[in-house]
């Protein structure tokens, strides 16, 4: 591994960590409070509530999304044995 | 000094979380110094510290240079909402019992026992796995630190001209609390409840991130930053949020089917 993929490698793992779903979402949902300013004429004033709302979706998918892993992981586990 | 609940938070925050990522150094430290060598292990830590201490000066200064003051808000609240999301995800993971608690006794067996089995390489006069291993340690939680210092820091002097120094203070007293700690323990801190610690800091986190990120997007309008309807005071509606959905989560009956380790109850 260069010292460049190391960096970025490193950088990665610090922010995003082990659950790149939380960061993808977090970027949508402000990329989506960010077009409805811009667009959409929503009342500035609640803007910051919606995306509250969207990142406390983002966090039960990302919940779901781990049920979903272990329970496969799980199923794999008890297929082989 | 006005104690608005944004300062309350921010000291309370940048002191815990790094309360915590102090514990997690020290073990590292304490594992490599009883087992190798403590001259290698705290010339390691003393020299990640140097390195820290350069890499916060160069980041601040750069970040306070270069971004404008609605896009920092917006950029820094987003690092600390992903972070502190993080943060959050995990210790509802291990509230559940989904993932395996954190044990400092267990981490520092295991170090000490990965420490006996490596070869004595001797480089610029010292134990060089001790010292890397105590490099590693402390910069990578030192590394931490830094982030939600600089993150809490700089988003706060836009409401507290003290806020960097708040969130220094609270760091370094932190950091001094944990050292103390450990000298008088002489072994490694599991008696703090770093799991609870950790899902306090995940809430924190989380509420300043989501804050901060929202009131941010106004770079994307007028460039002024939006408001919350409440102004500061939104910040505890956060937080009750946070730990409402939170707990709720921890009882979900499709995390709790998966959760089959020890659970704790924050």
């Amino acid at each position: 591994m260069n010292i460049v993929t190391g960096f970025l490698r490193f950088w990665y793992d610090f922010i995003v960590g082990d659950a790149w779903e939380i960061a993808l979402g977090v970027v949508v949902v402000l990329g989506v409070g960010a077009t409805l300013l811009r667009t959409a004429g929503v009342p500035p004033e609640l803007v910051p509530l919606l995306v509250a709302a969207g990142i406390a979706i983002v966090v039960g998918l990302s919940l779901r999304m781990e049920v979903r892993r272990r329970t496969k992981a799980r199923a794999s586990i008890s297929g082989r044995g | 000094m006005t104690l608005s609940p944004a300062t309350v938070g921010l000291a309370t925050g940048t002191f815990l979380a790094s309360a915590v990522e102090c514990v997690e150094a020290f073990t590292i430290v304490l594992a490599m110094g009883l087992t190798r060598s403590w001259r290698a292990a705290l010339l390691g830590a003393l020299a990640a510290l140097a390195v820290l201490a350069a890499v916060t000066a160069l980041a601040g200064l750069a970040l306070a240079r270069w971004i404008s003051e609605s896009l920092l808000q917006l950029v820094i609240g987003t690092l600390l909402l992903i972070f502190g999301l993080q943060w959050l995800r995990k210790a509802i993971l291990r509230s559940a019992g989904v993932q395996a608690l954190r044990q400092e006794e267990a981490i520092f067996s295991e170090n000490q026992e990965v420490a006996r089995g490596a070869g004595h390489d001797v480089r610029l006069g010292l134990d060089w796995f001790a010292f890397v291993v105590a490099f590693k340690g402390v910069f990578l939680e030192g590394l931490e630190v830094v982030f939600i210092v600089i993150t809490f820091g700089l988003a706060a002097t836009k409401k507290d001209p003290n806020g960097m120094l708040v969130a220094a203070a609270s760091a370094l007293i932190a950091g001094i609390v944990v050292l103390i700690a450990g000298i008088i323990a002489r072994r490694p801190l599991s008696s703090v409840p770093e799991n609870t610690l950790k899902y306090a800091v995940g809430l924190l986190l989380s509420t300043f991130g989501t804050f901060w990120a929202a009131e941010g997007l106004g770079y994307f309008a007028a460039g002024k930053s939006l408001q919350w309807p409440g102004g500061d005071w939104a910040i505890l509606g956060l937080l009750a949020g946070w730990l409402v959905l939170s707990q709720l989560a921890v009882r979900a009956p499709g995390l709790r089917a998966v959760g089959v380790g020890e659970r704790f109850e924050p």
